[in-house]
């Protein structure tokens, strides 16, 4: 409603709100992604791999909706849904989140073929880190099959999310492009 | 909301991944120094959600029934020439179990045999996968009218699941016999053998610490030995298989991975639990018979 000659006014509390949904929308959404997917489909595996790709998305393209202590608290979340150690889910989560913001400068303009080859190896590692510290915390070396497992779900199941995901970011272009 | 001054706001941006790395760690020192803590933590967070997964059961049973129905409609055929061919054989089985339940009566008649009492049960049901990559195990929606207590054993329609480990108001967790820190006591019903299952994440359980020169044999019938005091004698747990490398493993009666009804059965046995799960004492708890 700005009026040429005018200070802007103020947003109102309703655009306020808007704008708070927009902020919290992605770790929000990613959390109840998570909660559903602890929900007995018989894949263990679900859960990791639904809190990376959001961790590992938000970051890379709309990191102020995905600031380090949300991933803190969706890395807390995913160690208290699972039976993991404590810690470990949490860890995993920051790392990536923390190389996502990196590696944004390379990536956010790139095709999705290219992100999705460098999510496999961000998968890699954060599997792999899971696995040591698993190793670690529990002090008995785990099995490696699941994590395997683990690893090719996380990475098969990131286009359809990553789908999802891109359709929500562009939806809130959409809606700040507007406002 | 606090105003800061852009280059302290970007100073702050720069240091919150280095500290809540430094509180990640933080964090895994706390799971291990003190675990009840973290079982409390994860049993709250349970409690939480039971009721959501409770409702999202519906729609995600009706999906699996939905998926399952559409594979049988496909082996529709085979499926009806095994079910005749298998009632044949029961129907012969019938006949045999007819003829030693009446041999069964009339023997404990002469021996004036006290028969252990049928044991109580409630039934939960299964809301959510507790496991993760490297565990097995799932959450049960408990209530005020289904009070389950840690140590308990669960069945499913088949055979036994496992054994409940962490209990909220709400919900409670029971750990598979297939998980990595799962040990079983059991008997080869054949040889009377007793042995160890050893859960190893994976769906067949291994078997160890067999009496020399008494060898699971392939086809064995298992079930679970009273030797620990932790699980009534004879449960069914499932039959012996040779697997890849000829060490044997254990076929679970149990389905686990389609698990949404449980038996949970109150045996009144309270034996050897792992330390992180031994039951405090509760307050509000009813004292034990």
């Amino acid at each position: 409603m700005a009026r040429p000659g005018r200070p802007a006014s103020a947003p109102g509390p309703v655009a306020r709100l808007d704008a708070l949904a927009r902020a919290a929308g992605p770790s929000v959404a990613t959390a109840s992604f998570m909660i559903l997917a602890a929900a007995p489909v018989g894949l263990p595996s679900l859960l990791p791999a639904v809190a990376l790709a959001g961790v590992f998305f938000w970051s890379l393209f709309r990191p102020a909706s995905m600031p380090a202590p949300a991933a803190f608290g969706l890395g807390l979340l995913q160690d208290l849904l699972g039976f993991a150690p404590l810690g470990s889910g949490v860890l995993v989560l920051l790392l990536t989140h923390a190389g996502a913001l990196r590696a944004r400068r390379v990536l956010a303009r790139r095709s999705f073929l290219l992100v999705w080859l460098a999510y496999c190896g961000f998968a890699a590692l954060a599997v792999g880190l899971g696995y040591l510290l698993q190793a670690l915390l529990g002090w008995a070396v785990p099995p490696a099959f699941p994590a395997f497992t683990q690893l090719a779900l996380t990475i098969g199941l990131y286009p359809l999310l990553a789908w999802l995901m891109a359709r929500a970011h562009r939806g809130m272009q959409r809606a700040e492009a507007l406002a | 909301m606090i105003r800061l001054s852009v280059p302290l706001r970007h100073a702050l941006a720069r240091l919150s991944v280095p500290v809540l790395v430094a509180a990640a760690f933080g964090t895994m020192l706390l799971g291990k120094a003190d675990p009840p803590l973290v079982e409390r933590g994860r049993m709250a967070v349970a409690d939480l959600l039971a009721p959501i997964y409770a409702l999202a059961a519906e729609p995600i049973g009706a999906l699996r029934g939905a998926v399952s129905e559409g594979g049988t409609l496909l082996n529709l055929r085979e499926e009806a020439a095994r079910l005749r061919e298998e009632n044949e054989r029961l129907h012969r089985w019938q006949a045999a179990a007819l003829a030693l339940e009446s041999e069964n009566a009339l023997l404990r008649r002469q021996l004036l045999f006290v028969p252990d009492p049928a044991p109580h049960f409630r039934t939960a049901r299964v809301v959510a996968d507790a496991g993760g990559t490297y565990a097995r195990a799932v959450l049960i929606a408990t209530g005020p009218s289904l009070q389950v207590e840690k140590g308990q054993v669960a069945l499913d329609e088949r055979g036994l699941a496992g054994r409940v480990t962490e209990v909220g108001s709400r919900s409670a967790r029971i750990l598979l016999v297939t998980d990595m820190n799962s040990r079983i006591p059991v008997v080869l019903e054949g040889s009377r053998a007793r042995a160890m299952m050893v859960g190893t994440n994976g769906a067949r359980p291994r078997l160890q610490h067999w009496p020399s020169g008494m060898q699971p044999g392939e086809g064995d019938r298992v079930v679970t030995s009273a030797e620990s005091a932790t699980f009534p004698a004879g449960l069914p747990v499932g039959v012996v298989r040779l697997g890849e490398t000829g060490w044997p493993e254990v076929e679970l009666f149990a389905r686990l991975d389609r698990l949404d009804l449980l038996r949970i059965f109150e045996f009144g046995l309270a034996g050897i639990l792992p330390p992180e799960a031994v039951v405090r004492p509760d307050p509000a708890a009813r004292p034990r018979r």
